[in-house]
C-alpha cells in the first residue's frame, strides 16, 4: 500500500465519523504506521471563553482520531479497532486561533491488541499534548463488507 | 473557565444553564447538569453529531471523553469553596461498552484533593448505573 492510498483510505473514513466532519477534521500526512490529522481552530469548541482556549475534549476527540485511524496506515486491509483506553496529558493550553495538529504512530501490532502513541502540537513545534492508547482487534469481518469497500474504495 | 459571578449564580441556584451556555464546547456536544441535593449528574442527550462509529451507531470515543473531562472540570469547580480555576493534567479513560446513540449520564467522586492537585473519578453510563460504558480518571492542578 503506497502513502497515497493510506491516506485516501484515511479520508474516507473520518468522513463516516460525524464528529470528525463536525470538527472538521482533516489528513495532513499519512505513512506505514504513521499519520497527521488538523484540527482547525473554531469558536464553536472553545472551553473557556476569557481566553478562547479551545477545551480539551476536542482534542481528546483530535487524537482519539489520529489514534485509531494510524491502524488504516499500518494494517493493510482496513478493520475497525475499537479503543481500549487513552490515556492524555496535557502539557499547555493550545493557542487560539490557530489549529492543531495530531501525530498518530502505531508503535506495536498484536494479534489482539494494537498500541498507539500520539502527540498534539501547533506551528512552532510546542507540544499541546501527549496520548497513549490501545485498540481492540476484533477482525476484519466483524465490519460489514460495503463498508470496508467504502473506505478501501472497493481495493481489499 | 467561567465568569465568578455565574459561578455564584449556579452554586446559588443550581442552574446550571447560565454556566454552560457561557461555555461553546458545552454547547458543542449538548453537555446538561443537574443537582440532586448535593449530587450532580451530567447528561449528555443523543445527538447525531456527537457519533462515531457509523455501523453500530455509537458515540464517538473522544465526544465520550470531552463530556467526562467537562464533567469532572465542573464538578470540582463546584465542590471548591474559593473561584480558583481548575486546571486539568492528565486524563485517563477506559472504555467498557459501546456508547450506543442515546442519552448517556455521568456522575464524579473527588478521590482525594491536596492544597495543588485534586484527583477526580467520573463514570460514565447509559441504561444502567450497574453498566458503565466509560470510567475515567483525572488530576487538576488548583491555582488562584
Amino acid at each position: 500500500m503506497d502513502d497515497k492510498t493510506r491516506r485516501d483510505r484515511v479520508s474516507r473514513f473520518i468522513h463516516t465519523l460525524n464528529q470528525a466532519r463536525e470538527l472538521g477534521l482533516s489528513v495532513t500526512d499519512a505513512g506505514e504506521g504513521h499519520l497527521t490529522l488538523c484540527l482547525p481552530y473554531s469558536d464553536r469548541i472553545i472551553g473557556n471563553p476569557d481566553t478562547g482556549v479551545i477545551h480539551g475534549g476536542a482534542i481528546t476527540t483530535l487524537m482519539d482520531t489520529a489514534s485509531g485511524s494510524v491502524i488504516l496506515c499500518a494494517l493493510e486491509e482496513f478493520e475497525l479497532c475499537p479503543t481500549l483506553d487513552l490515556r492524555v496529558d496535557y502539557m499547555r493550553p493550545a493557542e487560539p486561533g490557530k489549529p492543531v495538529y495530531a501525530r498518530a504512530e502505531a508503535y506495536r501490532i498484536t494479534r489482539n491488541i494494537i498500541f498507539t502513541r500520539c502527540e498534539a502540537y501547533q506551528d512552532g513545534g510546542d507540544t499541546v499534548a501527549n496520548c497513549v492508547a490501545t485498540f481492540m482487534r476484533i477482525g476484519r469481518d466483524a465490519s460489514p463488507k460495503p463498508y470496508r469497500d467504502l473506505i478501501t474504495g472497493g481495493a481489499e | 473557565m467561567t465568569d465568578p459571578e455565574i459561578l455564584r449564580y449556579t452554586r446559588e441556584t443550581g442552574d446550571f444553564s447560565r454556566m454552560l451556555e457561557s461555555i461553546p464546547y458545552a454547547t458543542f456536544i449538548g453537555l446538561a447538569c443537574e443537582r440532586f441535593g448535593d449530587d450532580l449528574i451530567f447528561r449528555l442527550p443523543s445527538k447525531e453529531t456527537n457519533l462515531g462509529n457509523p455501523i453500530l451507531p455509537a458515540i464517538h470515543g473522544g465526544v465520550i471523553g470531552g463530556f467526562m473531562e467537562m464533567a469532572a472540570n465542573i464538578y470540582l469547580m463546584m465542590s471548591q469553596d474559593s473561584l480558583r480555576m481548575p486546571r486539568i493534567v492528565d486524563f485517563s479513560l477506559d472504555y467498557l461498552r459501546a456508547g450506543l446513540n442515546r442519552e448517556t449520564f455521568a456522575e464524579c467522586r473527588l478521590t482525594r484533593q491536596g492544597n495543588r492537585v485534586a484527583n477526580v473519578m467520573v463514570m460514565a453510563w447509559q441504561k444502567s448505573r450497574q453498566e458503565p460504558i466509560a470510567m475515567a480518571r483525572a488530576h487538576f492542578l488548583l491555582e488562584d
